[in-house]
Order: structure tokens, then C-alpha cells, then sequence
């Protein structure tokens, strides 16, 4: 089922056109990432997809609710944090909750209560959020964000600051509410190795243009490459060079992978005496692949 | 729309903002009712505690016999009928009219504080109401919320005039009571003039008439919450407008500032009266002191204040509910 769907989407600031007509759809229960490097206009696709920003032109509906015609209905199903979670530091984190609560129409109160335990504050819930760490305040944020029963969740740059078994737990538990709870989440980020770890797909946006969408391991595959360690290194890029294209890379060698193919490869390098150290299967960086798929472009 | 009011009273008083105003004026109050102390008592070693009561008396006999005179003009007699009723009342209820009460000290500090100490008490909840949000970055929380923004503006709005509210009670409750311990409490019946206007032309007391000190506080009060309204709906313009709290709070500041600048030195610049500042002084229309351009009357200023409102809320809900969050 689509959760979040957008169509067509574009801001102009003055005569700059910042998003050039973005779209993307979001399932039940997927991970979408939301991919590009500062300036790309992650943050304004996300700010309009929040009703933050308005849109020049196209569509965003969140479970059949045009966010423009009837953003009520439509914001009952999404929760977010736009950057960081930036809570009343004067209040406990239970009145912060109480007070996002309260804008909820029908809210029940028993959630309260239930999501404190889903992001595991319950301890500290009634101390004031100034004393709180960056990682305690992310999960309050979380909280808040899941307070009205969302079906559609975005973070933007959920791990920001996070210390890395900060940044680990968060990951753990933005894959479970995906697969428990049937959310779709949207994550941005511009660290390209959080995004494959996170996400199932990756929508890889530049210069306010969603260039490639796709599967995580799609993307990834297309890509795939074999790594040769081998002895000595020239005769053995001699005989690859016959078979495929050969990259020199260090003390390396690197083709492309074809599993019908290298265990001939390695076969014809054995009988040609060349020592083989290492034969490894390896997935690009999705930094590799961003900068394949954008030519090297950063921001205008 | 109740919750949203309730939430903004939560954090209206987390900041505790309120018990800031609270001190500031408690503190201002004993300030000034120490001021008029002295003064009083320079007064009575001049004129003598003892035998006030006869001097009151001997004054009213003169006044009675001036008025007896058929060939003072009409406006004057009233005057003094005026003054006779004043010093009758002060007589019968053993009050010293040397000697301010509670009741008369809180007149007088609310009309002395309507343009510029009252405004920068309300300034301080005001300015901030709407752009600590912004400069906080919970603004973003607020908006991403089912419900539609300008019913978010609208329960800070009505927060605003309840803190507003608020505050002139305290502040009438705090110069009452702490004057009153020094002054004492009584007053509250003693005859007030109103609706004499000082004019080019001098006195005139055409449209005059007697009421009660507590009426004419309460008719007091009116004018001074709608000028403290006026005052904070506009901070709450400027609140929306600009993300900085203290670069509102100046803006605010300044204008307040310059009213009370160009209310002593305009006269013959006549269109400054269409200001907002220089129609504060709202409670000089009741006790008569001449306004600061000529031609300016209670309805005038109102009509004026009325105005700059309704343009200040206009412009607030306006950009509000269509602003770009950054």
C-alpha cells in the first residue's frame, strides 16, 4: 500500500527554482532513503513534505490526504523531525509530550504512556529536557513523532550527533518500527554508508532532482566489483586484460563481477603460475556510486 | 482549542516571565510609595498635622462664600462646586487630602504608567511569544501538528490578552496593597471630576460631572487594559515578523520610546497624532490634563488605537498562516 506520495513537486524562490519536480512513492513497512549531499534540497523536499514549506506546484498526499486541501487529516498521519528534535528545553520531557498530545484531536492517553516505554525513557521522562543528552533528546524526539499512531515517520538526519552505539540502537530501531508496527519511514541523510545499512530503497537526489531510484541492493549490484590480490601483478593484469576491463589500484586489481566468469578468470590465472592472495567480492561505497551517478557534480 | 490555550499557558509560565513582571513591579511600588511618603511628609511639616480638619473647614466656608458671588462665570462655579463637594467628603470621612490613600495611589500609578511602564511589562510577554519558537526551533514541532496554523497563532493570541489581564491586575493589586500599608485602604467613595478638558480657550467644565474614586478607577482600568492591548497586539506583530526576540523587543522599545519623546515636543506637527504612540495616554482624556496635539479627544485616540490593532492583527495571522518555516 502507498503511504506517501508525492508528485511532481517544485519551489521556486524568487526566480531560482530550488526543487525541480520530485516524485516518490513510500510503501507500508519500507525504509526510504533519502540521499544527496548538502544543498541537494533534502531539507526543503522534507520541509514541504511537513507542510513547513509551501509548494509551488505538485502533489504530496499521505494516505490518500492532500497535504494543501486537507492538512489535518493529512498531518494525523505523519509524525517528523526536521532536523534536530528541538524540544522546550524548560519542560520535562513528560510535559513536552503532554503538550504535542494535546494537539492530537482524540488523542488517547494510555499512548502516552506506551510510547515512553517504545523509546525506552521512562526512567528519566519527568527531568527537564536541558539536562538531557543529545541521544535522550533524539529519542524524545522519536517519541513525539510517534505520539498519534503515524503511518508515515520522517527523520531527517536521524543519527546526526549520535555516538556510534548511539547511532547503531537508532538504526536497530528505525528497521523494527518498519517491520513491527508496518511504518513507512523516510530517512535523509548525506552519509551515504547509513543509508545502506538503513534503508531497503534509496531515492538519490541532486540539485533539487531525484536523478535514480531504486532498490538499496539494485543500486549496489549493478556496481559490483572483484577485488584480485595476486603475484606477480603485471603478468596477472595481462591475462585479465584479455577476459575484461582491468582497473590498477594500489597493490590490487579490480574488474567488474560476473559469477559465471571469475571462477574461469581464476582458473587461467592458476595455470599461468600467478599466485592468487585474495579474491574479494565487494559492493561500492555508495559515495563511488553518488559520484558515478551525479558525474563528480557537487552543488551549484 | 481549550488545550492549545493551556499549552501555551504551560510555557507561558515554565519561563516564568509572569513572576518577573511581579517583582518588577512589586519592587517599583514600594519604589514610589516610599517617593510619595516623603513627599507627604515634606507637605505636612509645612502646613502642620494638627489642625488640618480646620483649615479644611475654613477652606470650604471660603469657597461657599465665592460661590455665593453672582458674577463668577458659570464654568468656574462648577469648579468650585467641585472643590466644596471634594472637601465636604474629605471632611466627613476624616481623610487629610494632603495625605494620598490606597485608593488614589493606584489611580494614579496606572495613569502613570499607561505609556511606557505598562508597555514595556506587556512587551516582555509579547515580544517573545511567537519568535522564541523560531529562535528555539521548536516552531517546527508546533506546525507539524494536526491542526491548522492559525489556531496555533490564535491560542497564543488569547494567551497574550489573559497575561495581559493579568498583569493589570497585579499590577493594581501590588500598588493597592503596598500603599495601602503605608496610606491606608480608605478612599474608594471620594468624589472624582470628570470630563472637564482643558482647552486653548482655558477651563472648560461643560460636560463635567461627579463620580465615585472607585468608578473612575474602574473606567481607569478599562482604558488602560485597552491601551496595553493595543501595545501587545502590536509587540506580537513584530514577534511574528522578525525571529529575533531582542531585535523585536528594541523595535518595540524604541517606538515606545519615541512616543514618549515626541508627546512632550510635538505640537505643531500635527500629524504625529495619528501615531499609536502618542494616543497611549488614554487616562488623561478622564482627569482632564490637555492632550499632546491639539484637537485630539477620547474617541479620536481610540478610533486611532483601533486602527493600528486591527492592522496588527491583520499583518500577524497574514504572514503567519502563510509563511515558508526555514
Amino acid at each position: 500500500m502507498i503511504t506517501l506520495s508525492v508528485k511532481n513537486l517544485k519551489k521556486k524562490i524568487g526566480k531560482k527554482e530550488i526543487i525541480k519536480g520530485i516524485d516518490i512513492e513510500l510503501y507500508e513497512g519500507e525504509v526510504f532513503g533519502f540521499l544527496g549531499p548538502n544543498g541537494a534540497g533534502k531539507t526543503t523536499t522534507i520541509r514541504m513534505l511537513t507542510g513547513l514549506i509551501r509548494p509551488t506546484s505538485g502533489s504530496i498526499s499521505i494516505c490518500g490526504y492532500d497535504l494543501q486541501k486537507d492538512f489535518t487529516n493529512a498531518m494525523m498521519h505523519l509524525g517528523c523531525i526536521v532536523e534536530n528534535p528541538e524540544l522546550y528545553p524548560f519542560l520535562s520531557g513528560y510535559d513536552n509530550l503532554v503538550h504535542f498530545a494535546r494537539m492530537i484531536p482524540g488523542f488517547q492517553s494510555k499512548r502516552l504512556a506506551e510510547v515512553i516505554e517504545l523509546v525506552g525513557l521512562s526512567e528519566r521522562i519527568h527531568d527537564k529536557v536541558k539536562t538531557y543528552s543529545l541521544g535522550m533528546r533524539q529519542r524524545l524526539g522519536i517519541a513525539q513523532a510517534l505520539l498519534g499512531n503515524p503511518k508515515v515517520l520522517i527523520l531527517d538526519e536521524p543519527t546526526n550527533g549520535l555516538d556510534p552505539a548511539g547511532i547503531r540502537e537508532m538504526r536497530q530501531f528505525i528497521r523494527d518500527l518498519a517491520k513491527n508496527e508496518g511504518l513507512s519511514v523516510l530517512v535523509s541523510s548525506h552519509l551515504l554508508s547509513e543509508i545502506q545499512l538503513l534503508c531497503d530503497r534509496v531515492a538519490i537526489i541532486s540539485k533539487g532532482a531525484v536523478i535514480q531510484t531504486d532498490t538499496v541492493h539494485a543500486l549496489l549490484s549493478s556496481q559490483e566489483k572483484m577485488v584480485w590480490r595476486v603475484e606477480p601483478l603485471q603478468q596477472a593484469k595481462q591475462i585479465l586484460e584479455s577476459a575484461t576491463e582491468v582497473v590498477e589500484l594500489e597493490d590490487c586489481l579490480i574488474t567488474d563481477f560476473d559469477a559465471n566468469k571469475a571462477g574461469l578468470w581464476s582458473r587461467e590465472l592458476v595455470n599461468s603460475g600467478i599466485q592468487i592472495i585474495e579474491m574479494n567480492r565487494r559492493l561500492p561505497a555508495l559515495e563511488d556510486l553518488f559520484l558515478e551517478l551525479t558525474g563528480g557534480d557537487r552543488i551549484e | 482549542m481549550n488545550k492549545l490555550i493551556q499549552n501555551e499557558m504551560l510555557k507561558l509560565l515554565a519561563r516564568k516571565r509572569l513572576i518577573v513582571v511581579g517583582i518588577i513591579l512589586s519592587i517599583l511600588v514600594v519604589l514610589f510609595t516610599y517617593a510619595q511618603y516623603q513627599t507627604v511628609q515634606t507637605q505636612l511639616k509645612k502646613l502642620g498635622t494638627t489642625d488640618w480638619r480646620t483649615t479644611l473647614q475654613q477652606q470650604i466656608i471660603d469657597t461657599q462664600n465665592r460661590l455665593s458671588n453672582s458674577r463668577i462665570p458659570d464654568d468656574f462655579k462648577k469648579e468650585l462646586e467641585v472643590r466644596v463637594k471634594q472637601q465636604q467628603y474629605y471632611l466627613d470621612n476624616d481623610i487629610n487630602p494632603a495625605e494620598p490613600g490606597a485608593p488614589s495611589f493606584t489611580k494614579e500609578f496606572m495613569e502613570n504608567s499607561i505609556d511606557l511602564l505598562l508597555p514595556l511589562m506587556i512587551m516582555v510577554i509579547a515580544s517573545d511569544l511567537v519568535s522564541s519558537e523560531f529562535s528555539m526551533g521548536s516552531i517546527k514541532l508546533l506546525l507539524t501538528r494536526p491542526v491548522k496554523r492559525w489556531k496555533i497563532l490564535f491560542s497564543k493570541y488569547v494567551t497574550l490578552l489573559l497575561a495581559i489581564s493579568l498583569i493589570i491586575a497585579m499590577m493594581g493589586m501590588i500598588s493597592y496593597l503596598i500603599s495601602g500599608v503605608v496610606f491606608g485602604f480608605k478612599g474608594w467613595t471620594a468624589p472624582e471630576f470628570i470630563g472637564f478638558q482643558i482647552t486653548e480657550a482655558g477651563f472648560d467644565a461643560s460636560g463635567a460631572s461627579i463620580i465615585p474614586q472607585w468608578q473612575f478607577i474602574l473606567m481607569d482600568f478599562g482604558v488602560v487594559w485597552f491601551a496595553a492591548v493595543v501595545v501587545g497586539t502590536l509587540s506580537f506583530m513584530v514577534s511574528v515578523l522578525i525571529r529575533s526576540t531582542a531585535a523585536g523587543m528594541g523595535i518595540i522599545l524604541a517606538l515606545l520610546i519615541a512616543g514618549a519623546i515626541l508627546s512632550n515636543m510635538v505640537s505643531s506637527w500635527t500629524s504625529a497624532k495619528y501615531f499609536f504612540m502618542l494616543n497611549m495616554r488614554l487616562t488623561d482624556y478622564l482627569n482632564g490634563s490637555p492632550p499632546p496635539i491639539e484637537g485630539m479627544t477620547l474617541s479620536f485616540s481610540l478610533a486611532v488605537l483601533t486602527v493600528w490593532w486591527l492592522l496588527a492583527l491583520f499583518i500577524s495571522f497574514g504572514v503567519f498562516t502563510k509563511k515558508d518555516i526555514y
